[in-house]
């Protein structure tokens, strides 16, 4: 658990040279485009694009092979569930009905369920790769000045990197804290029973919490010392300028926002339906 | 008593505590019985901090910390990040006056802290992420509404027990007010 999961990936790619900003402003375009559109032409043409970025930002399928993994088997097991909860739903929301595979009980297989499914699907391949390749070609102290420069208060902003900041201290203090107890006898794993468990954690949880408050106290003393919040604004030690390829970006994510508000209107509602 | 803190101490709280919060998420989870499931303790952490340091820290803790565990994760799903959002700032809102920074857990506290995690967490499990589920994600109603009390009802159960007793815990390492008396 010490190696990060998932963080910055130095590399000399060419997403790596475009700025906080646009970056931030194309993941949140593209987040909040496959929100609102569930139209699988849409969603298929995002993730067409989101994969072709992939391709050229030079960050390897290796790099980020575990989140990928996560990300796949929680993408499956969605799936699972909605085909078991409700397997009429496609129908439901296109209002035909074309049955492929006879099923047990109520689980038939229709187009339609297959073709709603495969617009949830495709809403995991148009959001990741984009939102991963933010986190993993940006530098973290560049998270808050980029935040901040989207409109975000500094304050709220800087809580976020201190979050970044102290999430290596907490995991090691956690770390430390656990393996001290389990010296001493106190197992959380499955070997004992459940309310051992829980209580052995919370001898966890007390030292960890108690040094967390201490912790809080004296960072915000030292930064009240230095005179933080006291001004409207701030500057930012990491901050890169805007140039022409992001603003090319900000169009691209504007964009990728306004299609399915118009697509809205187009299609008469959220999904597109070929069934009729 | 109501305490109040410095902005500066609430954005380091918030900060600290969504990093606190994704730690205990991301690496903490404790195996249960049922399969696929795991003890969310984070969520108790998450009400400790909206009790000591107020609403909007719980809100924002929450919603950061959860935001970043999905990153590196399962993937931004943002009704349930607003959901835990949610839930501190509801736990926040029905604790704004208490005395646990005094040193007093008795056990009408006790009662109210337990009460208002029942019910900040049936408004994020029950309303806010299956509702987030069905107008954002357009999920099926039955599926989110079974995943939604799933995760009532494992939340409820450790964000109590945990919650009540870290904070008795804290409230005894605390000096209470009037503890000292003037020697004659």
């Amino acid at each position: 658990m010490s190696s990060p999961l998932l963080g910055y990936i130095d590399r000399d790619g060419p997403l790596h040279t475009l700025s906080g900003v646009s970056k931030l402003v194309l993941s949140l375009g593209v987040v909040l485009g496959a929100m609102i559109g569930f139209d699988v032409r849409y969603l298929a043409a995002v993730s067409a694009g989101s994969i072709l970025l992939w391709a050229v930002s030079r960050v390897r399928l290796r790099d980020l092979a575990v989140v990928l993994w996560l990300i796949a088997i929680f993408m499956v097991l969605n799936n699972i569930g909605i085909f078991l909860f409700a397997p009429g739903y496609g129908t439901d929301l296109f209002g035909t009905r074309h049955l492929l595979l006879e099923g047990p009980w109520r689980w038939d297989v229709t187009a339609e369920q297959l073709f709603y499914q495969l617009a949830v699907t495709l809403k995991y391949v148009a959001v990741l790769p984009a939102v991963l390749l933010f986190v993993a070609t940006t530098r973290p102290p560049e998270f808050a000045s980029s935040l901040a420069r989207v409109g975000v208060p500094y304050r709220i902003a800087y809580a976020v990197s201190l979050a970044l900041r102290y999430i290596p201290d907490v995991q090691r203090e956690f770390r430390t804290i656990s393996q001290a107890q389990q010296a001493r006898g106190m197992d959380t794993s499955r070997a004992v029973r459940l309310p051992t468990r829980l209580r052995n954690l919370t001898s966890v949880l007390m030292p960890l919490l108690l040094g967390t408050f201490d912790r809080i106290e004296s960072v915000s003393a030292a930064m009240e010392l230095r005179g933080f919040g006291r001004a409207k604004g701030r500057t930012w030690s990491v901050q890169t300028p805007v140039r022409a390829a992001d603003v090319f970006v900000i169009v691209v994510s504007i964009a990728l926002v306004a299609t399915p508000i118009a697509l809205l209107v187009v299609n008469g509602g959220r999904f597109w339906n070929p069934f009729l | 008593m109501n305490r109040t803190y410095s902005p500066v101490t609430q954005v380091v709280a918030i900060g600290v505590g969504a990093a606190l919060f994704f730690v205990l998420g991301r690496f903490a989870a404790i195996p249960t019985p049922i399969p696929n499931t795991s003890l969310n303790i984070q969520y108790a952490i998450l009400a400790v901090f909206a009790v000591l340091y107020g609403p909007l820290v719980g809100a924002l803790a929450g919603f950061i910390g959860h935001l970043l565990i999905d990153v590196t994760g399962y993937g931004i799903w943002i009704s349930w990040e607003l959901a835990s959002g949610v839930f501190g700032l509801v736990v926040g809102v029905l604790l704004l006056k208490h005395a646990i920074t005094d040193g007093e857990f008795g056990k009408a506290t006790g009662l109210r802290v337990n009460l208002a995690i029942l019910l900040a967490n049936a408004v994020a499990w029950l309303l806010i992420a299956p509702l987030g589920d069905v107008l954002i994600h357009s999920e099926p109603a039955s599926k989110v509404w079974a995943q939604g009390t799933l995760a009532f009802i494992a939340n409820s159960v450790t964000a109590c027990v945990l919650g009540t007793i870290i904070l008795s815990v804290y409230a005894r390492t605390r000096t209470r007010t009037g503890s000292l008396s003037h020697d004659q």
